[in-house]
């Protein structure tokens, strides 16, 4: 299921600005790499190139090359929408469908991918709903609108539909930022689960949860405001947070920023 | 003060509020506040006495005219309302109007949410500003002009597409189509769809620009194409607004006047098929058969018109119902 991401030379554009400069990393599968940086560091910017959601920003554009397993996800012939059905995403604030039921919710992205039996489509569901760790407090009304859900609960509903898809990778930008602590910690300890079948890959502004959850952890900043983002460096999480080689990162974590 | 001190010491218990406060607190007594407390009610005031006004005038000319007539105000096939004594119904009128307003929205809604979704979600800026405009101008055309275009140009290159409905779908007798003049209620119905088109545009395509983006980018995400992102996250967002847009077009079609009385040959006939020529809506009887009416006559066109009143209201009600209906799914609660 899992698969590495190797990113080289990679830039992404907004129209004539640069927003992210010549990045390259390699995130390894079954591993959590969480990406930690000032605003405006164009860590979210980065994220979404990996399943190439840069570009559907007027004038967004990248350069440079993400292979999944090998493969450019950049390269000439590939459709964008196959790769977001492999490249999953959560978002900062939860956004399932408001006119859906929760369980359409989950069903969503399989009901894009093709038919699926009644039969099938529960069990997935189901599934899907209890690796998000949501399955005993909705069971009881998965026919109810996904909104009227409490904020961490729609979080986790967003992370069961992102899941039920199968990807092979899931971005997750500021998942816990609209949360308050408790949610935060369900959602916390869910990214410990889901990191057993997927690749995952972690914007976040609280570096205890980087510390928390990630193995891996990149360090993103910015010259200037108007400069474009670098990656300044990426590490085991422990290193990154007790013994960093560059000063940035370390007057970042320590909190003389700036 | 901040909280800490506030915790230990109990606070004094409020003295008792003067009227003054009272009014204070409400915000009433700055004289900004009044004038536009004043204005705001005062036009909410004017709006239900004119309406008041216009039903209690149309109840109570409609209840003379109705007193006397002989014939049946809603099954007679006629309209002799300055005979004495007056014999008048207005079934063929109902039935034009509705069935000519339906034959509208069918075709003017697909078409004009196509438009708005063109606009909003796949045309570059550099033609959706254009396309935007030209939508504009053409709610800018006077009805009389529509009318002229309608009867001079559009009613007869409508007999080839006639001919073939009716080899096509004939059968049904609906679309049965014997030559001859095509003005009849689809011709009428036709016209009302490019009337109407401006408004049910400009509306959706409103509605449709506020859809969520987050909502948008969450279909995406799950790997949608963009019709796919339309169908999961515009067009249910932006259903009530559809619903609205489209009774605002039906409200305009169902009163529309002088381009139906110039495109319509007007009958006193009910025919089953929609291509027979002939027919009548209640705006196009009134405005032609005003002019020559005697006292009696316009008495029975105002009943005419408190009916058109009443069936706009329902029409209006029946909308309302269903946007409330789903309410729960709405996307105002998210």
């Amino acid at each position: 299921m899992a698969k590495r991401i190797d990113v080289s030379g990679l830039s992404a554009y907004y129209g004539s600005h640069k927003a992210i400069d010549d990045i390259s990393m390699t995130v390894e599968p079954r591993s959590v790499t969480a990406f930690i940086g000032p605003s405006g560091c164009g860590k979210s910017t980065f994220l979404r190139t990996l399943n190439r959601m840069h570009e559907v920003t007027p004038g967004g554009r990248v350069e440079g090359k993400v292979l999944l397993d090998g493969d450019d996800l950049y390269a000439s012939g590939i459709d964008p929408v196959n790769v977001r059905r492999t490249v999953g995403m959560v978002f900062q604030r939860p956004n399932p469908f408001p006119t859906m039921s929760i369980f359409d919710n989950v069903a969503a992205g399989l009901r894009l991918n093709g038919s699926y039996k009644k039969s099938e489509l529960n069990e997935i569901v189901e599934k899907s709903l209890k690796g998000a760790n949501l399955w005993n407090e909705v069971k009881d009304r998965l026919n109810k609108p996904g909104s009227g859900l409490s904020g961490g609960q729609q979080q986790r509903l967003c992370i069961a539909r992102a899941i039920a898809v199968e990807p092979q990778v899931l971005l997750m930008d500021e998942p816990c930022s609209a949360l308050d602590p408790i949610s935060t910690l369900a959602i916390e300890d869910l990214i410990g689960e889901l990191k057993e079948r997927f690749t995952i890959v972690i914007v976040t502004h609280n570096m205890q949860q980087a510390a928390r959850v990630s193995d891996r952890t990149a360090f993103f900043n910015l010259a200037a405001v108007g400069q474009p983002g670098k990656l300044i460096e990426i590490d085991e999480t422990e290193r990154i947070f007790s013994n960093p080689s560059v000063q940035a990162t370390e007057d970042y974590i320590s909190g003389r920023f700036g | 003060m901040d909280i800490a001190t506030q915790t230990e010491t109990a606070p004094p218990p409020p003295p008792p509020a003067t009227t003054e406060q009272q009014r204070a607190s409400r915000g009433a007594t700055r004289p900004g506040d009044r004038i536009f407390l004043g204005l705001s009610r005062g036009s909410g005031i004017v709006l239900l006495v004119i309406m008041a006004a216009i039903a209690a005038f149309l109840t109570y000319r409609a209840a003379l005219a109705l007193s006397d007539n002989t014939g049946n105000f809603l099954t007679t096939f006629e309209w002799d309302a300055n005979a004495i004594p007056p014999k008048f119904g207005i079934a063929v009128l109902a039935f034009g109007t509705v069935v000519s307003s339906i034959i509208a929205l069918v075709i003017a809604v697909p078409v004009a949410v196509g438009i708005a979704l063109f606009i909003s979600h796949y045309a570059p800026r550099k033609l959706a500003v254009p396309i935007a405009y030209v939508i504009d101008l053409l709610a800018a055309v006077p009805s009389i002009v529509y009318g002229l275009w309608g009867a001079l140009v559009v009613a007869p290159n409508l007999t080839g597409f006639y001919s073939w409905l009716d080899t096509v779908l004939g059968w049904t007798g609906i679309f049965e189509y014997q030559g001859g003049a095509p003005r009849s209620l689809m011709t009428v119905g036709i016209l009302l769809a490019i009337m109407i088109l401006p408004i049910i545009t400009n509306v959706s395509r409103e509605v449709f620009l506020q859809a969520p983006k987050m909502h948008e980018e969450a279909a995406l995400a799950l790997g949608a194409t963009r019709w796919e992102v339309i169908r999961m996250s515009v067009l249910p967002f932006g259903r009530s607004g559809i619903i609205s847009a489209s009774m605002l077009g039906l409200g305009r079609a169902l009163g529309e006047t002088i381009a139906v009385a110039t495109v319509l040959s007007p009958t006193f006939l009910i025919s089953a098929s929609l291509l027979d020529p002939g027919g009548g809506t209640f705006a196009q009887n009134i405005a032609s058969k005003f002019n020559e009416a005697s006292e009696y006559g316009r008495d029975a066109l105002i009943a005419s018109g408190l009916v058109l009143f009443l069936i706009t209201l329902l029409v209006n009600g029946a909308a309302r119902m269903i946007i409330a209906r789903r309410k729960e799914y709405s996307g105002a609660n998210a």
